[in-house]
C-alpha cells in the first residue's frame, strides 16, 4: 500500500514511518498541515494517517478540504486529545477512523489494514467464506464443512466482523467498537471469553484451525495463520 | 458519618448544662448574687440599721434622763414626769413602766410588766397589747433603780418591723429574680451556643467522610464563631488544595509516563517479529504486561478527565435496560467460566440522559467487581428500578462484602481491600463508576446484603436535559 502520514512529531513520525515500511508498505510523510495537504492533493495514496494538531493548517481542516473536494480516501486520525469523547468530533469531520495517542503500533497496522481492505471492491456478497467455513448474511447460517453451526446473535456479529477482515489482525477494542458497539475499557479480557466460545463452535473437531490469537494484538481469522497463531 | 440517633430530652438537657457557657454563667450567678448580698447588706445597715440605731439612742437617752430625775428628786417627780411625758406623745408610740419589786405598776401606759426577761444589757422586746386590743411589737430598755423600783421605757417598733419585712422580701425577690434570669439566660446563650457548634459538628462530620468540598457556614455577624468558622475554611481550602496537588502529582505521572512507555512497548513488539522463536515468547509476554501498565494510566487519567469536568461528555437519552443487558451479555461467559450464575431484572423502561459509552463502562466495572468477587457456584444479580425520581442500578454479589467502615475507601484511587489483594485489577474500577455516577449527577453507594456486597448506583432520571 501506498501511505501518506502527516505529523508534525519527528519521533512518531519516523516510528509510524518505520513501522509501516518493515510492514510492508511505501509510505512518503510531511511535518506540517500546509505539506500534508498539498501531498494529499496532488499524488494518489491508499490511506493517510493525519494527526489532528498540525502547524500551519490543522488536522481536521485538511480532513474537511480534501472531503470538500471530493477525495474518498480513506483517512486515519490520530490525536493526543482526549479518548473516545474526542472521537465523534473527528469522524463528523469526515475521519473513516479515530485514534488516540499514544497508541501501541500493532492497533495503528490493524486499523490501516481494516481501512484499506474497507475500500477494496466488496460486491454485493451474501455469502462469506474463509476455507470450509461458510457464514450467509441473508439467512444468517453458518456451515463448516457440511456441518451446520448454532450461533448467538453476538456470536454471529462477531464472527461476520472476523471474517469481514479475514487474514488480517483484529484487535479487541476493534471488536468492541464495531460488534458491541461500545467504547470503553473492560477491565477484564471478556473478549477473550467469547472468542475462544466462537472458536469452540467453529474449530473445535476440524482442522486446520481458522480462528487465531495474536499475541499483543488480538485475533486473526484465517486459512493457515500458523506463524502468528496459537 | 457517625450516625446520631435523635436524642430523648433528658441527654438534650444534660448535654445543655455540660457546656462551657452554662457552667461560666452559673458561676457569675454565684458571684453576683453574693455581690448583691453585699450590696443589700450595706443598705440594711445604712437604713433600717440606722433607725433600730437611733431607736435605741432614743430610749437609752430617756431612760437615763428619767433615772436622774428619780435619783434627784424623787419617786413622785418621776411619777409625775412619766405621766407629763405619755401626755405629750401624740404619736402614742413611746411606752413607759414605773413598777415596785413585785411588778406592780406605779405610773406608765404599759399595763404590765413584760414576762420576757431582759439582756443583760437591759434590753427586751415583747408583745405590746394595746387598750385597743391590738397587739405590736415593741422594744424597751429596762432600768433597776434600787429598792426593787424599776422602771422601762420602750417603743411601738410596729413600722420599723414592716419596714424590716418588706425589705426582705424585696431582698428575697431580687436574689430570686437574678438566680431566674440568670439561669435562664445561661440556658438560653448555652442551647445557641450549642446550635452553633452544633453545625460546625454536623459540618466536620460530612467533612471526614470524605466531603472535602463541604465548609462551615459564616453567618456574617463577625463574632468568633465566624472568625473561627473562616479560619476553618481556610485550612480546609488549603488541605484540599494538596489533596488535589498530590492527585496531580499521580495523574501527571501517568500522562508523562504515557508516551515512553508507549514507545517502549511498540520497539518491543516490533522487535518481537524479527525475534528467535526462543526471545518472541518473552517479547510478547513483556507487550502484554506494558499494555497493563499503560490501561491503568489510562483508567486514571481517564477518572482525572471526569471529575475536573474536562471530559467531553456526549449526552443523549439511553434506555439503561439496554445498557444492563448488553453489559450482561457481555459478561455472561465470564461469569459462567467462574460458575457463577448471572441475572438482570429490569423494571419498566427506566430512561436516563448520560454519556453512552461512560455509563456502559461503570456498568461493566461494577458487573466485573461483582464476579471477581463472588465465590464460585455463587450468583450476581442486577436489579434496575426507578424510585423517587431515580434509577437505581443494584448489583448484587455473593462475595465476602466490603466492612461498612470501608465503604468510602473502596471508591478512593489504588484502594484494594486486603481480601482482593490476590485478585486482578488495577483499584480504579470503582473510583471511575464513582467519578461517572457524579458527572451524572448521580451517586455511588454500598450496603451489605448479608452476605455479600450490592453495589447501587443512582442516576438522575432523564429525558430532561442533564
Amino acid at each position: 500500500m501506498h501511505l501518506l502520514v502527516v505529523e508534525d512529531d519527528h519521533d512518531t513520525r519516523e516510528f509510524i514511518r518505520n513501522g509501516l515500511l518493515q510492514a510492508g508498505h511505501s509510505v512518503d510523510v510531511a511535518a506540517d498541515g500546509r505539506e500534508g495537504l498539498f501531498a494529499a492533493t496532488t499524488q494518489q495514496f491508499d490511506l493517510i494517517v493525519l494527526d489532528r494538531m498540525l502547524p500551519e493548517v490543522d488536522g481536521l481542516t485538511v480532513l474537511r478540504t480534501l472531503r470538500a473536494s471530493g477525495s474518498r480516501v480513506p483517512v486515519l486520525l490520530l490525536s493526543a486529545l482526549g479518548e473516545v469523547d474526542q472521537r465523534v468530533g473527528g469522524l463528523r469531520a469526515g475521519a473513516d477512523d479515530y485514534l488516540v495517542k499514544p497508541f501501541a503500533f500493532s492497533e495503528l497496522e490493524a486499523r490501516i489494514e481494516a481501512l484499506s481492505r474497507r475500500t477494496a471492491p466488496e460486491g454485493p456478497a451474501t455469502v462469506l467464506k474463509v476455507g470450509d467455513l461458510e457464514l450467509d448474511l441473508m439467512t444468517r447460517g453458518v456451515r463448516r464443512g457440511e456441518l451446520n453451526i448454532e450461533l448467538q446473535p453476538r456470536e454471529f456479529r462477531l464472527l461476520e466482523y472476523l471474517m469481514r477482515h479475514a487474514g488480517q489482525v483484529v484487535t479487541r477494542t476493534m471488536l468492541l467498537e464495531h460488534v458491541w458497539d461500545y467504547h470503553f475499557d473492560p477491565q477484564t479480557n471478556v473478549i477473550d471469553v467469547h472468542v475462544s466460545r466462537l472458536r469452540a463452535k467453529i474449530d473445535r473437531g476440524f482442522e486446520p484451525q481458522l480462528l487465531h490469537t495474536v499475541r499483543g494484538a488480538g485475533y486473526r481469522l484465517a486459512l493457515g495463520g500458523g506463524a502468528d497463531g496459537s | 458519618m457517625v450516625a446520631e440517633a435523635p436524642r430523648s430530652l433528658g441527654e438534650r438537657i444534660a448535654a445543655l448544662l455540660r457546656t462551657s457557657t452554662f457552667q461560666l454563667t452559673l458561676f457569675y450567678t454565684g458571684l453576683f448574687s453574693i455581690s448583691a448580698a453585699l450590696l443589700a447588706m450595706f443598705f440594711y445597715w445604712s437604713t433600717i440599721g440606722l433607725l433600730v440605731r437611733e431607736t435605741d439612742a432614743t430610749l437609752k437617752a430617756e431612760i437615763t434622763g428619767l433615772a436622774e430625775q428619780y435619783i434627784e428628786h424623787g419617786l413622785e417627780r418621776l411619777v409625775q414626769v412619766i405621766v407629763h411625758r405619755i401626755g405629750n406623745d401624740q404619736s402614742g408610740a413611746m411606752l413607759y413602766l414605773f413598777a415596785t419589786r413585785d411588778n406592780q405598776p406605779l405610773a406608765g401606759n404599759l399595763l404590765e410588766w413584760p414576762r420576757i426577761e431582759a439582756d443583760v444589757d437591759g434590753w427586751v422586746e415583747f408583745t405590746h397589747h394595746r387598750a385597743d386590743g391590738r397587739d405590736v411589737p415593741a422594744r424597751a430598755r429596762v432600768y433597776l433603780l434600787g429598792d426593787g423600783l424599776h422602771l422601762l421605757v420602750g417603743r411601738n417598733i410596729e413600722q420599723l418591723r414592716q419596714l424590716k419585712e418588706v425589705f426582705n422580701r424585696a431582698l428575697l425577690l431580687g436574689v430570686g429574680l437574678i438566680f431566674v434570669l440568670a439561669t435562664g439566660g445561661g440556658l438560653l446563650m448555652s442551647s445557641r451556643l450549642l446550635k452553633r457548634v452544633g453545625a460546625m459538628t454536623e459540618a466536620t462530620d460530612d467533612i471526614i467522610a470524605g466531603q472535602l468540598d463541604r465548609r462551615l457556614e459564616i453567618r456574617g455577624t463577625g463574632d468568633e464563631f465566624d472568625d473561627l468558622a473562616s479560619r476553618v475554611n481556610i485550612m480546609l481550602d488549603r488541605l484540599e488544595a494538596l489533596l488535589a496537588t498530590v492527585r496531580h502529582v499521580s495523574d501527571n505521572i501517568a500522562h508523562d509516563l504515557r508516551t515512553p512507555l508507549t514507545r517502549l512497548r511498540n520497539r518491543i513488539e516490533l522487535a518481537a517479529r524479527g525475534a528467535p522463536e526462543a526471545l518472541r515468547g518473552e517479547l510478547e509476554a513483556s507487550v502484554e504486561d506494558a499494555d497493563q501498565l499503560l490501561a491503568t494510566f489510562a483508567a486514571l487519567l481517564r477518572i482525572a478527565r471526569i471529575e475536573s469536568g474536562s471530559y467531553d461528555a456526549q449526552y443523549e437519552v439511553l434506555e439503561v435496560g439496554t445498557l444492563v443487558n448488553d453489559a450482561n451479555e457481555l459478561y455472561l461467559g465470564f461469569a459462567q467460566d467462574k460458575q457463577l450464575m448471572l441475572q438482570a431484572e429490569v423494571q419498566g423502561h427506566p430512561l436516563v440522559s448520560g454519556d453512552r459509552n461512560l455509563l456502559f463502562q461503570a456498568i461493566t466495572n461494577l458487573l466485573d467487581n461483582a464476579i471477581k468477587h463472588s465465590p464460585a457456584g455463587g450468583m450476581v444479580k442486577v436489579d434496575v428500578r426507578t424510585l423517587a425520581g431515580e434509577v437505581v442500578i443494584e448489583v448484587h454479589d455473593g462475595g465476602p462484602g466490603i466492612p461498612v467502615d470501608e465503604h468510602e475507601r473502596v471508591t478512593q484511587r489504588f484502594t484494594r481491600l486486603d481480601q482482593s489483594r490476590s485478585l486482578p485489577g488495577s483499584g480504579l474500577g470503582l473510583s471511575l463508576v464513582k467519578a461517572v455516577a457524579e458527572l451524572h449527577r448521580g451517586s455511588l453507594s454500598f450496603s451489605d446484603n448479608g452476605p455479600g456486597l450490592c453495589a447501587r448506583l443512582r442516576l438522575p432520571v432523564g429525558q430532561t436535559s442533564v
